[in-house]
């Protein structure tokens, strides 16, 4: 899926803002449980712990199997606590240079991404333009497009341009299909940026593109983070693009590599498969809490995507 | 709460002032900064789309001579996809996939929790809401092995179930429908649970609390209250969840494969398979040109009901 927001209230840590006291009282009335029916608090309570297993159990696997040394495919605690799983695919084949490819994969079409669409944002946040309303239809267009779809023309056009099999064709692909969300996002960020410090710079001659330089994208950092974060993340997690595009294993990253890996030895090695998916996916996790905090700060993601 | 927040028009100044020189010229240069997100998307969205549509009126193969030098052939693949069995059954199950998991399971699912979570105990909020976001952050593979563990004949679940005497089926062979829409409820509940979470909590405290004056119970508040107030957001949040759940490949072809036989072979596993297993190229591009058709009709209707929010 093309994970799409993050809201900036209800990130984990980071109660939804206007949210009902604890207590009873007319102000800790919500829709459902009524004030002071402390039956249906315990009830509420009670239905969160039981979605809370149901969405604790997979999860739970991954990272109890990768510390067991027996690890079957059912959550269990390990009788044994093992790194063992760990130390076995930290090779460099196995896990370094996917993880190597991954991030380049990712860091690349994060600042293709960026650049673009901070420089396309720009303007559309402070000219009003003829050519806006259309434009930014478009590229609203361009977020809803179903791009698994695309996959099997992308395969022939790359096939075509000769771009098979290589990393900056793929970066270059998965920044444009990053960069309707991204552009949505930098110009809302730019639009909170006052716009009266920039018409002093202007006064004093500056173009606008200096403006932007050192006016706007300084104020705006926290925004250039998230923005270049999310698509991060996003590309990190893609498998269906770097599957069909990337041929050659020492060009594929850990996505791809630990698919193929699953389909070697999954059958078998299950702690290995759990360990290798806890180190690949830890630096979306980190990556996650950073963007959540940095949202949550100064600026309030919601604004930028939301339902 | 709005959605895609617009900028307020006439807010922003006329710019750098210029002397005035030609209005076009003016005008032209403002454009230039575009002009990188403008290829790119030229190149690689639009391009592939177009690129879409022509190659499904070829014979494109994988390899071969038809590989290098495809011919014309016409609507062939649309007149075969018609009479393919595979098809509808695809189409089928795509609908089904996405009324199941992403209209309803992650939907009620995502306002449920985000009403729930206004009744608990913080730690249990926290909890509860840490575990619904990390199914969604981890990346798709990860998720898609860790429903795999859980459906499998020796996985969680049957060992839960074994746990209260029942002896589960095989569910990725004998319900596979089943076990993909769960597991993708599983993972994509936290994109609706969050936009949900937000629009409540907007939602005047003082309406409730009248209509509960009024002598309104729970769920009539629920209904008669809540519910009209956030129904931007529930069309928006219906729009986004359909359109990303239409393109799941990855969570399906890791658990079934589409399988067994195409028994959960969705439009995209379809497509994949056409082209790059079969190595009917052309074949596949056609099944993914219906599937842009579908999307961008979703697309269309999304956007129009957002049109007063960008004007």
């Amino acid at each position: 899926m093309t994970g799409l927001a993050v809201p900036a209230s209800t990130v984990p840590g980071r109660p939804a803002r206007d949210e009902a006291p604890a207590g009873p009282g007319p102000r800790g009335s919500s829709a459902i449980a009524g004030p002071g029916s402390r039956a249906t608090k315990v009830l509420a309570n009670v239905v969160l712990v039981v979605v809370g297993l149901c969405f604790v159990l997979p999860l739970g696997w991954i990272l109890l199997a990768s510390l067991d040394a027996s690890a079957t495919l059912v959550v269990d605690i390990p009788e044994e606590v093992t790194f063992a799983n760990f130390s076995a695919v930290m090779t460099p084949e196995q896990t370094w240079v996917p993880l190597t490819n991954a991030f380049l994969l990712s860091a690349g079409t994060g600042l293709v991404t960026l650049v673009a669409a901070v420089l396309a944002a720009y303007p559309l946040s402070r000219y009003r333009m003829r050519f806006n309303k259309p434009f930014l239809y478009t590229v609203l267009f361009g977020t809803c497009l179903p791009i698994t779809a695309m996959m099997v023309p992308v395969y022939s056009l790359f096939v075509r341009l000769n771009l098979l099999d290589s990393l900056p064709g793929t970066i270059l692909f998965m920044a444009a299909t990053s960069l309707p969300m991204a552009i949505w996002m930098a110009k809302n960020f730019m639009d909170s940026v006052p716009v009266s410090l920039e018409e002093a710079a202007w006064t004093d001659g500056a173009s606008g593109m200096t403006a932007l330089r050192r006016i706007v994208l300084p104020l705006m950092r926290p925004g250039l983070a998230v923005v270049f974060i999310f698509v991060f993340i996003q590309a990190w997690g893609n498998f269906f693009v770097p599957f069909v595009l990337l041929l050659s294993p020492e060009k594929q990253p850990a996505a791809v590599s630990i698919f193929a890996f699953f389909g070697q030895y999954g059958s078998v090695a299950y702690g290995q498969l759990a360990a290798y998916s806890m180190l690949y996916s830890l630096p979306v996790l980190a990556l996650y809490v950073l963007v959540a905090r940095l949202s949550g700060s100064s600026f309030a993601l919601a604004g930028a995507v939301k339902g | 709460m709005t959605t895609l927040a617009p900028a307020e028009a006439g807010a922003r100044g006329a710019g750098p002032s210029t002397p005035r020189r030609s209005h076009l010229r003016r005008s032209t240069g403002r454009l230039v900064p575009l002009v990188p997100a403008i290829v790119l998307l030229a190149l690689f969205m639009l391009g592939p789309v177009i690129w879409s549509f022509y190659g499904s009126f070829t014979n494109a193969a994988l390899t071969g001579p038809n590989a290098a030098e495809p011919e014309w052939i016409g609507l062939d693949n649309y007149v075969q996809l018609l009479s393919d069995p595979d098809f509808p059954k695809a189409l089928w199950l795509t609908v089904l996939f996405v009324l199941a998991s992403a209209v309803v399971g992650q939907n009620v699912l995502g306002l449920g929790l985000a009403m729930l979570m206004r009744s608990a105990l913080k730690p249990v909020r926290a909890v509860v809401s840490t575990l619904v976001v990390t199914a969604w952050v981890l990346p798709e593979i990860v998720a898609a092995f860790a429903a795999y563990a859980f459906f499998h004949a020796d996985g969680t679940l049957n060992s839960l179930l074994a746990g209260v005497g029942i002896a589960g089926p095989d569910w990725l062979y004998e319900n596979p429908m089943l076990a993909v829409i769960l597991a993708n409820i599983w993972r994509g509940t936290a994109f609706s649970m969050m936009v949900y979470s937000a629009a409540v909590a907007e939602v005047p405290p003082e309406i409730t609390e009248a209509a509960r004056v009024d002598g309104a119970n729970g769920m009539q508040r629920l209904v008669w209250v809540t519910l009209p107030t956030i129904r931007r957001s529930i069309s928006t949040n219906l729009m986004l969840t359909t359109l990303q759940t239409l393109s799941v490949f990855t969570l399906i072809y890791v658990m079934t494969g589409g399988g067994p036989g195409t028994d959960s072979t969705t439009l995209p596993i379809l497509a994949y398979q056409e082209a790059f297993k079969f190595a009917q190229v052309g074949y596949g591009t056609a099944i993914a040109t219906v599937m842009l058709v579908i999307g961008a009709v979703f697309s269309v209707v999304y956007i129009r009901s957002l049109k007063p929010e960008v004007d």
